[in-house]
């Protein structure tokens, strides 16, 4: 047992403070510590993105993340991108377009899709599955997946050029 | 999936970390984008009493492309690497490369410090750096050294760095000509079954000069330099590309794992050699 650590962060636009153990892994904070259950955990190598949120404008898998190091830290997770009263165009799409079956894999590819769209908002099919490679899916073989994500990308698109 | 206990150092400079590192010995090590770290902490195959995370460190962070030479700090994440345009245009090897490591995730965590620190011959840059002549820069207690990428690597996760001391930059002089990084892979962020950094300077139909390095197929990374040698003064031709590919599986020493078999791979290693040269060439 180490000795604990004041740790403060801020999740979904509320800050947090509690002692933990340094090695606690992020994806443990939020889980367990904080309740916020969206993000997932699917494996133990850092390959299936399940665990993926959004830290200081970065999607990352929380599972490769000490809580130590995201001290001071701004993340985001499902939760904080929608709700069922105000589903995000992502969210919405993933519903309309079946991206999803069991939805373990969900939450993360949402959060990893909303990154993806900031930095490129017109993705080719072949980038969203290259941008979407760190998230893996063992229900739709990834194809509602693609078509959710183009189609959130339009809308949003739509959205941003009627709002000029 | 659970790491073991340890003691957390946020250093806010160098001489904070090399205090912790001096002080613990074996017991410390620093962590940077933690993509390799924590996963084998989680497996317990490292054991890190004392980890130092360096992301307060500062000063490892620039990427400065000069006229003859790039400096890295060792704390530019993949991500910057790729987005980087200067440096695109500079060294294009090296965001080619980039786009074939790990995923995107991955990618904006894990470093060019680390990827060449890790001593893992899986990982693509360390043979990237060999193929482009790059320099190490280490800092520890007696000041700062720099060691050549080709004299840096020992045995899988043994390198020229003493535990006292820390990677802080790669200075990679101006890459010219052609650049090809070719890598066979099983699927999207495994390290490669054998992949090949080519760098290939052309004049009219003459290959002037040519570094050739390989990734995965020794306990090391596998600078090459009977297999860049046999393409200078050809037109790059059938012979010569036959020639490149005898004298680099002369210096490869892959072993059995589930990539294949030791044929298997040889076999490999010479396709993806072929197409690395083929494609640098095109380019040159």
């Amino acid at each position: 047992m180490s000795k604990k650590m004041h740790i403060k962060l801020n999740v979904n636009g509320k800050d947090e403070e509690f002692l933990a153990e340094p090695r606690e892994l992020l994806i443990y904070t939020l889980r367990e510590r904080l309740n916020i259950t969206g993000p997932h955990i699917g494996c133990e190598t850092s390959h299936c993105g399940a665990c993926t949120v959004t830290i200081n404008g970065k999607s990352v898998k929380s599972c490769t993340m000490f809580v130590a190091q995201a001290d001071g830290a701004e993340v985001t997770t499902i939760e904080g991108i929608g709700g069922p009263d105000d589903l995000h165009p992502l969210q919405e799409a993933f519903k309309e377009h079946h991206g999803l079956q069991c939805g373990y894999c969900t939450p993360g590819m949402i959060t990893r899709a909303t990154k993806l769209l900031e930095e490129n908002p017109n993705p080719t099919e072949e980038e969203i599955r290259f941008g979407m490679a760190g998230n893996i899916c063992r229900c739709t073989g990834y194809q509602n997946i693609v078509k959710s994500i183009q189609a959130a990308a339009a809308e949003m698109n739509a959205a941003k050029e009627a709002a000029e | 999936m659970i790491p073991a206990a340890f003691e957390y150092h946020r250093p806010q400079d160098m001489a904070g970390v090399l205090a912790v590192l001096e002080e613990h010995g074996d017991d410390a090590r620093v962590m940077a984008g933690g993509h390799s770290l924590i996963p084998m902490m989680k497996l317990r195959m490292a054991e890190v009493p004392h980890l130092i995370d360096l992301q307060d460190v500062g000063g490892m962070s620039d990427i400065d492309v000069r006229a003859d030479s790039i400096v890295i700090g060792a704390m530019v994440t993949q991500a910057e690497i790729i987005d980087h345009a200067e440096l695109a245009d500079a060294a294009p090897i090296l965001r080619e490369a980039a786009l074939q490591i790990a995923d995107p995730q991955v990618r904006y965590m894990g470093t060019v410090g680390g990827n060449v620190a890790n001593g893992d011959p899986g990982n693509d840059m360390p043979g990237l750096m060999q193929c482009l002549n790059a320099v190490f820069t280490v800092v520890g207690p007696d000041g700062e050294r720099d060691i050549p990428a080709r004299e840096f690597y020992e045995a899988a996760y043994m390198t020229a760095r003493e535990d006292e001391e820390v990677l802080t930059a790669v200075t990679i002089p101006a890459p010219k000509g052609g650049y090809a990084y070719e890598k066979q892979k099983r699927k999207i962020g495994d390290y490669a079954t054998a992949a090949a950094a080519v760098q290939i300077v052309r004049d009219g139909s003459n290959c002037v000069s040519a570094s050739i390095a390989m990734t995965n197929l020794s306990d090391t990374p596998v600078y090459s330099e009977n297999a860049g040698a046999a393409l200078v003064g050809t037109s790059v031709d059938a012979a010569a590309l036959g020639a490149a590919v005898a004298a680099m599986l002369d210096d490869i020493d892959p072993t059995e794992d589930n990539r294949g078999p030791v044929a298997f791979k040889n076999h490999v290693a010479g396709v993806i050699l072929r197409r690395a040269i083929e494609r640098a060439w095109s380019r040159a």
